[in-house]
């Protein structure tokens, strides 16, 4: 008798097809058995499911079953305008709002040809980096509590509280704000938005050398670390990886250098660059990021407070909406609003890529349009999807404990695997 | 009445202090799906701190739990283990639907997301919001704790 026949005899629902399986091969001496790690599990960064065949402690095999949160977000934006699509974009991969609302937008101002404002362009790389912080700030929570460091997640939510409180100073809401819309922004930031920014930066190298201090040397962390999760710099290639996870094998690819948009070449930062490519490297990969991250906000916000008053949104009322007081006093901006929020705009026919460096890697958006206020297709890249596709690779022959770690050196987010 | 002790008692009704023990330790299962999940762990960082409501002991076992707090959009391919999950927790249990997704499939009106999570499970609370912000959720496990003091205690075994 099974042990699932015993729990269905007192009653419990337990699936058959959950048992634990055994592969026994007399003539090589393999013994293995799969396992089933997930959907609900508190270490898989999401639903995550994953059947590992293992041979005693090692893994011999690790499959992921994806899909335990498809929402079909890319069919749903075929349905709506290209204005009202744009709040389905932060729902999709839920860490890097921001980033997907940009990449978006890159898109659709592509198709109607749109120029906008240079002081969008400073803000949008702003909360760029600083939703780049938020999601290295949780990322980094969440790895170590995964590891067995328990204290790192409460600090690290403290860091990231203040950045969802300057989103929501904002805009009323602290994680999905569609501040970044097609035609610059939704509104210029309000009264005592900076001060705010500015004192999260002014605490912030500190609580980056805390971090450093809990585990860069800590001998747990290093142990449980090194040597755990290789990718070669081929390999890591041609998985698809981008992103922390792919310049950790020490491929120098981050588009905000290669392909910049939004400005971002106007910026001195640097690319952090891994040598071996391990679960510890893509740890100090994102550890760097982090520190960079922090530079390029001090020069966007030296540039944004040096343009106080200039317009955030493009001035074309067919793409954005025009400011509220105008409402109460011309026709023509009470006609737009009304043409933009129901029916929206048709850009001509045409396809369009924007891409952006996301805290997990290249997000990108494929837009195509039939001339419609709709769009025909979207199709959205996911760094996640890739980054998984290392996982079975790097799981090869590693302990079951220390698949946990290379889950969270991945940094992958289902929302964004799925969509 | 007849009791002869030294010793300092009280009596009370067995409803109440059933209660009262059940409502000030809700341990929720960790059922995080989307992004109402991660408002679900800031709800437990050291800022919001669930733990002065008793709640702080997030069980990754279904086993342990007596809370399911189903946190963002539930697929068509998640719902048979979300009911799973909950059919494997002891008796008594509650449920807290957490955002619009899990209330009634929010923005995700399409063929993919269970329009609600009311047609898998029985649902207590209905948290609104996209995603609820931690008060929200506090505000939603205190709301139920006042459901269960209200309860009859027999009725769920």
């Amino acid at each position: 008798m099974q042990s699932s026949d015993v729990l269905a005899e007192r009653g419990s629902t337990f699936p058959a097809g959950i048992e634990v399986e055994r592969h026994h091969d007399p003539d090589s001496g393999a013994d293995t058995m799969t396992i089933n790690m997930g959907p609900s599990h508190p270490s898989t960064h999401g639903v995550l499911r994953l059947v590992l065949e293992l041979d005693g402690e090692n893994v011999v095999r690790c499959t992921p079953h994806i899909g335990y949160l498809h929402t079909g977000i890319e069919k749903t934006m075929e349905n709506l305008s290209y204005y009202k699509a744009l709040v389905l974009t932060d729902r999709e991969d839920y860490l890097s709002n921001l980033c997907n609302n940009l990449a978006y937008s890159l898109a659709v101002e592509q198709l109607v040809d749109v120029v906008i404002p240079e002081k969008s362009q400073v803000l949008r790389v702003l909360l760029n980096e600083l939703e780049r912080i938020a999601s290295h700030m949780l990322w980094l929570g969440t790895h170590a509590l995964d590891i067995g460091a328990m204290s790192v997640f409460f600090y690290t939510w403290q860091d990231r509280d203040l950045i969802l409180e300057i989103k929501e100073h904002m805009s009323g809401v602290r994680t999905k704000t569609s501040w970044i819309c097609p035609g610059g922004l939704r509104g210029d930031m309000p009264s005592g938005w900076y001060e705010r920014v500015e004192s999260f930066l002014n605490q912030f190298p500190k609580r980056m050398e805390m971090y450093e201090g809990l585990l860069s040397n800590n001998p747990i962390w290093l142990e449980r670390t090194r040597g755990v999760g290789v990718l070669t710099p081929q390999e890591a290639l041609d998985a698809g990886l981008t992103g922390p996870s792919l310049r950790a094998s020490g491929v120098a690819f981050d588009l905000r250098k290669s392909n910049p948009y939004s400005g971002y070449e106007q910026y001195e930062f640097d690319i952090a660059v891994g040598q071996y490519g391990d679960v510890l490297d893509r740890y100090r990969v994102r550890m760097e990021e982090l520190r960079q991250s922090y530079a390029i906000c001090r020069q966007a916000m030296k540039r944004a407070l040096a343009m106080p008053g200039a317009p955030v949104r493009t001035n074309d009322r067919k793409i954005a909406p025009p400011p509220k007081a105008e409402l109460d006093t011309s026709m023509e901006a009470l006609i737009h609003h009304f043409k933009l929020f129901t029916e929206g705009y048709h850009p001509p026919v045409g396809e369009a890529l924007g891409s952006v460096e996301g805290p997990r890697g290249e997000k990108a958006y494929y837009v195509i349009s039939d001339g419609s206020n709709r769009p025909y297709r979207v199709r959205i890249k996911g760094p996640s999807f890739y980054n998984l596709q290392a996982l079975p690779k790097m799981c090869e022959g590693r302990l079951v404990a220390d698949v946990v770690a290379m889950i969270g050196s991945i940094d992958i987010v289902l929302g964004d695997i799925d969509r | 009445m007849g009791l002869e002790t030294d010793q300092p008692f009280l009596t009370v009704s067995m409803n109440k202090v059933v209660n009262w023990a059940r409502k000030n330790s809700l341990w929720p299962a960790t059922f995080g799906l989307a992004c109402c999940a991660i408002e679900m762990m800031a709800s437990t960082d050291s800022r919001y701190d669930l733990a002065r409501f008793g709640s702080e002991a997030f069980r990754a076992s279904p086993r342990q739990a007596d809370l399911m707090i189903v946190s963002g959009r539930v697929c068509k391919k998640m719902a048979p283990v979300l009911r799973q999950v909950y059919d494997q927790m002891p008796d008594p249990k509650w449920v807290i639907a957490m955002g619009d997704c899990a209330s009634n499939g929010g923005v995700f009106n399409n063929y993919a997301v269970v329009q609600g999570v009311d047609q898998i499970v029985p649902v207590d609370i209905y948290v609104p919001g996209c995603p609820p912000s931690p008060d929200a959720l506090i505000h939603a496990i205190m709301q139920l704790q006042e459901k269960i003091d209200q309860e009859r205690f027999s009725q769920r075994y």
